[in-house]
């Protein structure tokens, strides 16, 4: 059975719970105030980082969309994948990129996975991007149980995986509900409906209660998870969310005019498809959701929630965990457990980043 | 399948992207300061000084409440700490503050013992959260942080220099808090006197090498002011929860015959500057100081202490985890022949128990026997004496009955003669 499906992820409340203290009137004003400014200040200084992973079967337009939503060409060449046949594994390709707007500095990392789902065989074509996440908790923790520490742990864990659904309008396959299931227990994952503009509007409804139903009936809690709902306003801007998810995205980086003005989009002969128009699509919803609303969220859960998680398992049970290079095996595994370590070969592909060994 | 990533050290050519519209995450640090609005924040102060030297007052001041009413006594054996936590709130800020109080600091006789307690405190807050990190499943957002951001040192004001117990406290303090010295009462020293207090004062620092907390000047907005205020150090400091009419306002001073010293006026002291560094400048940075090199630096000694390394022997690096599974091996072990040796000696003692009891339990049983031997006798020698007497009865009884019987014989035979003899008898008689 795969260990990581074991123990579901628990619901905690976030917000700290205080010994009973007196509450106190100040007499007039102190300046207490001004702690929300030093913490501006200082976060300005420090920047934020930002991790997030695509998944999904090639041509869903995954590359693109990452393009869309920061507004610039995120893989220096063509995206993997584009007009080179499907590769004969997975792989996992992340780039980083530093982003400045008025001042905020965010140092994002995006990861994709060219080959998802492309196999004719695609058994536990779930496990590399599992594994690739969980190294990245590893990391993490070797950084945090270190005596002599880091001022601050550089945090490569996934805040956010998008799962890309291809737009069949009928339900989830076999394939994204075994992915989700499995992920969603250690990641924030938003599904979004790919290529939406092969639907038409009563499709996508359809397509939307469909998948929503299919998420219910296989207890698959993706972000926002209602359990992690602070108090009730968190409530309702949430269940609004919830009810559009998975949000009908379409993504474009090319530059149109319409009405004058100058729109990303793409352009058919019967029409041009404007990607921030919500007539058209939802994409400015996930914008939305990743960018200006809850990317903090994100990070918070995935280092409240899923790391911790993970840190439970890897302290109690470390010898099923797969392992990686690096890794130290903790305990001595018994007999009967052994798992077939994982071997990390380097594939020669296409790309010319990918060429050192560990 | 296989899995190829790229490696870190490739992956950091990072880049800066240029983007060609608005994305929109210059909302970043808002959604960091929503989500800390929500968590509320902590702050901890220690206080320490004399007594009397005016700590609860200034406390009072800076955070304009009046916390606590009583004085301290000035009899304690020892110096001990008092926290109090408060909840406190401005506008949309919720605040968590603890203030901790040494009670009884300079009081005793002999004070050599007098810095520990606040060491042990200190060390105590930063134990307790390190044993939180290291728990297996912990809850770290949610723990009620009780490590001390900044101590205020309350220095006399003598005029002269500082005492052998503040520099001795303060050497013990200065790598495990973030220290502000403070010249309590300053209205007692004149404005002359003060500036070569301070410069003595600090001067006696320095050459003692005391560090104190200096305020940051790497960030441009506050690197001026900060720098200007470290130069002010220590603050000439005056509490006071007394209003006092000046010209048309009521403000808080504290009235003299001769004048009138208000304590928001910079002129007259330096409150002022305090609660601008304090807490609308600097807080944030003072629970970062905290967090990152204070205690880091008790968790690292810590670990060290209980025999943890990074490196090990040929150089290879050791996890954490491993020794400390090693010393929970330990642990248990050593527990579990504790926990036999208890057995064992509750097992003497309960025969030891026993054997008393048993032992008291004959002393009585020999008693009992011994008694009642007594008893056996005394009843044999009244049984005898009760024979003797019926005996006696008896033999009385026989006696009487044949004297009676005598007499009325006597009587029938010679009845007048017996009569005359009989009244000739009683009239001898009478």
């Amino acid at each position: 059975m795969d260990p990581l499906r074991r123990s579901p992820s628990p619901c905690l409340s976030l917000r700290p719970s205080s010994p009973s203290t007196p509450p106190c009137e100040m007499l007039g004003p102190v300046g207490i105030e001004a702690v929300l400014d030093q913490l501006k200040i200082k976060a300005m200084k420090m920047g934020f980082e930002f991790n997030i992973m695509v998944v999904g079967q090639s041509g869903l337009g995954k590359s693109t969309m990452v393009n869309t939503l920061f507004k610039s060409k995120v893989w220096k060449s063509d995206p993997p994948g584009l007009g080179v046949p499907t590769p004969q594994t997975l792989q996992l390709h992340s780039l980083t990129h530093v982003i400045e707007e008025k001042g905020v500095k965010l140092k994002l990392t995006v990861t994709d996975t060219p080959g998802f789902g492309d196999q004719i065989n695609n058994d536990n074509c779930w496990d590399p991007i599992l594994g690739y996440i969980n190294e990245q908790y590893e990391q993490y923790l070797q950084q945090e149980i270190l005596i002599t520490r880091q001022r601050h742990i550089p945090d490569t864990r996934v805040h956010c995986c998008v799962y890309f659904v291809p737009p069949t309008g009928h339900c989830l396959r076999p394939l994204d509900i075994e992915f989700l299931q499995r992920l969603c227990r250690t990641v924030n994952v938003v599904p979004v409906i790919a290529r939406a503009d092969s639907l038409t509007m009563e499709e996508r409804e359809a397509f939307r209660r469909r998948i929503q139903q299919n998420l219910r009936t296989h207890c698959i809690d993706v972000y926002p998870q209602m359990c992690f709902d602070e108090d009730i306003n968190d409530k309702i801007l949430n269940s609004k969310l919830r009810d559009r998810i998975p949000f009908a995205v379409v993504g474009a980086d090319q530059e149109h005019v319409v009405n004058g003005r100058c729109v990303l989009g793409r352009k058919t002969k019967w029409g041009i498809i404007e990607v921030e128009n919500m007539a058209h699509c939802e994409f400015p919803l996930l914008r939305d959701l990743l960018i200006r609303s809850h990317l903090q969220d994100l990070k918070d859960i995935t280092h409240n929630v899923h790391y911790e998680n993970y840190r439970i398992i890897r302290l109690n049970e470390s010898h099923l965990l797969p392992r990686g290079p690096g890794w130290v095996n903790l305990a001595p595994a018994s007999p009967g457990q052994l798992t077939t370590p994982r071997t990390f070969k380097v594939c020669r592909g296409a790309h010319d980043d990918s060429d050192d060994e560990f | 399948s296989y899995l190829s990533v790229v490696p870190r050290h490739k992956r950091e050519n990072i880049r800066s992207l240029t983007m060609s519209g608005h994305v929109g995450f210059e909302s970043l640090p808002d959604q960091l300061v929503n989500r800390s609005i929500q968590q509320g924040f902590c702050f901890n102060i220690l206080c320490v000084g004399e007594t009397g030297i005016g700590k609860s007052t200034l406390i009072d001041t800076l955070f304009n409440t009046n916390f606590e009413d009583y004085e301290s006594s000035h009899f304690c054996p020892n110096v001990k700490l008092k926290a109090q936590t408060y909840e406190l709130q401005e506008s949309n800020v919720q605040l968590k503050l603890t203030i901790v109080n040494t009670v009884g600091f300079g009081d005793q006789i002999n004070k050599e013992e007098s810095y520990q307690p606040i060491v042990d405190y200190i060390d105590a807050q930063f134990e307790a959260y390190l044993q939180e990190e290291l728990k297996i499943k912990r809850s770290l957002f949610t723990y009620h942080d009780s490590r001390i951001h900044v101590c205020l040192y309350f220095i006399s004001p003598t005029g002269h220099s500082l005492k052998t117990l503040d520099l001795l406290t303060m050497k013990n303090l200065d790598s495990k808090v973030n220290i502000i010295p403070v010249i309590a009462k300053a209205d007692t020293v004149s404005k002359t006197e003060l500036q070569k207090f301070k410069i003595k004062l600090m001067s006696e620092l320095v050459s003692n090498g005391v560090q104190i907390y200096q305020f940051p000047t790497d960030d441009d907005t506050i690197a001026k002011v900060n720098a200007a205020m470290n130069g002010q150090l220590p603050f000439a400091v005056v509490g006071s929860m007394d209003e006092v009419k000046v010209g048309n306002k009521m403000v808080k001073a504290r009235q003299y015959p001769w004048g009138v010293v208000q304590v928001e006026n910079e002129n007259h002291c330096d409150f002022v500057k305090l609660r601008e560094m304090l807490i609308c400048t600097n807080m944030e940075d003072l629970r970062e100081q905290t967090h990152t090199r204070h205690y880091e630096l008790y968790r690292r000694c810590k670990l060290e202490e209980m025999g943890f390394t990074d490196v090990g022997p040929e150089n290879k690096p050791v996890s954490l985890q491993e020794t400390y599974e090693a010393k929970r091996h330990e642990f248990h072990g050593e527990r579990q022949r504790k926990e036999e040796e208890m057995k064992q000696m509750f097992v003497q003692r309960v025969k030891e128990k026993e054997a008393i009891l048993k032992e008291a339990e004959r002393e009585l049983q020999a008693k009992f026997e011994h008694l009642k031997r007594l008893h056996q006798e005394e009843r044999m020698k009244l049984e005898e004496k009760r024979r003797l007497l019926e005996e006696e009865i008896i033999a009385f009884s026989k006696k009487k009955a044949t004297s009676e019987i005598f007499h009325s014989q006597s009587f029938l035979a010679t009845g007048s003669n017996l009569r005359k003899d009989k009244d000739r008898k009683n009239s001898n008689f009478l």
